[in-house]
């Protein structure tokens, strides 16, 4: 799998080569701005780009702008941003796309390795992960205003995990149940919040955020 | 007439505009008029007072004015306060004061009042206006009354005197000899009314003029009061400053510091119990992991308190939605900033933000807050309103008090409306400039 890697700090863009590497990846490109970040997204067209959102020159949020202009030029194109610190207005600005193939991570996730890979490669087929963190701020609201009221606390904990992007099989292995029971809670959850249960996964995850933010009537600007 | 209601029209055109078509209502210029009569009649009083402070400084050299001066000073600087006053009200632009008579503290003696009196800058400001205001304000405030005592005496008076009065009786350029021209004297009193009334507010608006020229405080004054006003600020900005990196350094030695210290103890630990006992060695370093984890998040909010790297990234604006999508509550942003604003004022603002919407959700009990930001004459505007229960007290909260602290330095405002039953309208003000959306902020080039 084809990966462009833009961060830049040196002993950062260092490790992730090296643990993309490890599990597979084939670095096509490392470069530490964003003109080149854009030129790379074109020349090489890979199969997804890991992209620090912080990159020279302006030291902003010009990794986001830049994956913004490159996806507009090619939709769809597989984009996981990594960031010191999460913030939501970003989380719904990567979203409202709505088509998937993106990811918003804190950069610390990259020291768990397997579920770091494991994020890219969710990204690269299309998928969409979320930082536990934007979820948990998304759940909080939703739960100081009762909209997910009628979960169990265990639908609650499915229901985040799902949020993230997790597969049934990573829900499984972290709450420690069957997969017969994360069935059942999906089901239970999509019954009592009336989202339409889909087989696909990355349109389960799209469907539960859509759930989160709608449930909210998010603030939009006049 | 006709030159009457050409003055109107230099002086006050708004009001001939929106007089058309009996858009002003009719009582407002009524009131005006009510407000030249009490000026009129107040010029006796000022015209007194004057002569009064006078014959005290006459006394003076024969030491019966030692103990008058400062008595008649009092008197004229408390109706010098009630113009002032009203100015205020009327106009709606403040009128500022003189300092206190007598400067700071009391007169400790007659003689000491009386010299205190003599070297105030404010008296003797008072005493020129005092001579001043009976001729040049009277006389302004008695032009709309003179028209309409004048039209009065034609409408009411003439149609029952003129048959006893008989041949010579003019009523301005009419001979009232009959009932013909007795009603020609009427419509041209009624004329003199109507100019009377579209007269007085502009009178009123000319006198406003005349006492804020007359009665503000001297420049010196208004400058001392500027400094004394920056010297608090300062040092509220310093004590402000000194605390926040007190805290900072507080929190790190709390926080990361110390996370990362237990984090090396335990890879110690896990070191020498990797030959020993692998397992647990294991076991300590996922410890480990959890722990880094935990010292960067520490940071992260530290960061965040200092410096949101929203604010930074995007600006004012897109902070506060940030803000927006965090809280619990239902917040719509209207964000009318053209641009970035200096970072010290974003950073404050942003801040100021946070508290009083924490405030909505925590003590007003609200659903819905609406923020408004705009940059109007000079200043950005801040107006954040919420749907709880109001009846906040502005004179209470701390945290109000520490927005005005941060605000303070910046000439900024914060002004709180909550009546019982709410809505709360909270409006911040900080004069700043604004620069265009495609140029950086940084000093230097202008």
């Amino acid at each position: 799998m084809r990966v462009v890697i833009a961060e830049d700090l040196f002993l950062l863009r260092d490790g992730l080569i090296r643990t993309l590497q490890d599990h597979g990846f084939e670095v096509v490109a490392a470069v530490d701005n964003s003109p080149e970040l854009l030129r790379a997204l074109r020349e090489h067209e890979p199969d997804v780009a890991v992209v620090d959102i912080r990159l020279p020159p302006t030291f902003t949020d010009e990794g986001l702008k830049a994956t913004l202009e490159a996806r507009r030029a090619r939709p769809g194109l597989p984009v996981l941003i990594l960031s010191q610190y999460v913030d939501q207005l970003y989380a719904h600005e990567l979203l409202a796309g709505g088509g998937g193939a993106i990811g918003y991570l804190l950069k610390d996730r990259v020291t768990h390795t397997a579920q770091f890979v494991a994020a890219v490669r969710t990204v690269a087929a299309g998928g969409t992960v979320m930082d536990p963190q934007v979820i948990a701020k998304l759940l909080a609201r939703s739960d100081a205003r009762g909209t997910t009221a009628a979960l169990t606390p265990r639908e609650h904990d499915v229901l985040e995990l799902m949020a993230e992007g997790r597969s049934n099989a990573a829900i499984m292995h972290t709450l420690h149940i069957s997969e017969s029971a994360v069935a059942k809670h999906t089901a239970n959850i999509f019954a009592k919040l009336g989202i339409e249960a889909s087989a696909d996964d990355n349109r389960r995850v799209l469907a539960v955020l859509a759930y989160l933010k709608n449930a909210e009537r998010i603030a939009q600007p006049f | 007439m006709r030159a009457g209601i050409g003055a109107d029209r230099r002086f006050g055109g708004e009001h001939v505009v929106t007089a058309r078509g009996a858009v002003r209502p009719l009582v407002d210029r009524a009131a005006a008029l009510g407000r030249c009569q009490l000026l009129s009649l107040n010029g006796l009083l000022v015209s007194a007072t004057g002569s009064l402070v006078v014959g005290a400084l006459l006394l003076l050299p024969v030491g019966a004015g030692l103990p008058l001066l400062p008595r008649a000073a009092a008197a004229l600087r408390t109706l010098s306060d009630r113009y002032r006053s009203w100015t205020t009200r009327w106009s709606g632009t403040p009128v500022s004061p003189p300092e206190p008579l007598g400067g700071h503290g009391h007169g400790t003696g007659r003689r000491t009042g009386a010299a205190r009196v003599l070297g105030d800058d404010g008296f003797w400001h008072d005493l020129r206006w005092a001579w001043l205001e009976p001729l040049v304000g009277g006389l302004l405030v008695a032009v709309p009354l003179a028209l309409v005592d004048f039209g009065l005496f034609g409408v009411l008076v003439q149609p029952f005197v003129w048959r006893r009065l008989g041949p010579d009786n003019w009523y301005a350029f009419v001979p009232v000899e009959s009932t013909a021209t007795m009603l020609a004297a009427a419509v041209l009193g009624l004329g003199s009314i109507a100019a009377g009334l579209l007269l007085a507010p502009a009178a009123l608006d000319l006198h406003a003029t005349w006492s804020r020229r007359m009665l503000s405080a001297p420049r010196t004054a208004e400058l001392v009061r500027r400094i004394a006003h920056l010297t608090d600020t300062r040092a509220d900005a310093l004590d402000t400053q000194a605390a926040e990196l007190q805290r900072i350094e507080r929190d790190l030695h709390d926080g990361a510091q110390a996370r990362l210290v237990a984090l090396g103890l335990t890879l110690d630990r896990a070191t020498r119990l990797l030959d020993t006992d692998p397992r647990a060695g294991r076991e300590l370093l996922l410890d480990v992991r959890a722990a880094s984890a935990r010292a960067l998040q520490d940071l992260r909010d530290l960061v965040h308190g200092i410096h949101p790297p929203i604010l930074t990234d995007r600006g004012l604006g897109d902070a506060v939605r940030s803000l927006a999508l965090d809280s619990h509550l239902d917040v719509h942003v209207e964000n009318g900033l053209p641009g970035r604003l200096p970072t010290p004022v974003e950073s404050a603002a942003y801040f100021a933000v946070a508290e009083l919407l924490a405030n909505a959700g925590k003590h007003a009990d609200a659903h819905e807050v609406r923020i408004r930001l705009v940059h109007t004459d000079g200043a950005l505007r801040v107006t954040v309103t919420d749907d709880g229960h109001g009846g906040a007290d502005p004179a209470r909260g701390g945290g109000l008090h520490g927005i005005r602290r941060r605000i303070g330095s910046f000439d900024g405002t914060l002004a709180l409306q909550s009546p019982p039953g709410g809505p709360t309208t909270a409006t911040l003000e900080i004069p700043c400039a604004s620069s265009s959306p495609k140029t950086s902020s940084s000093s230097g080039t202008a």
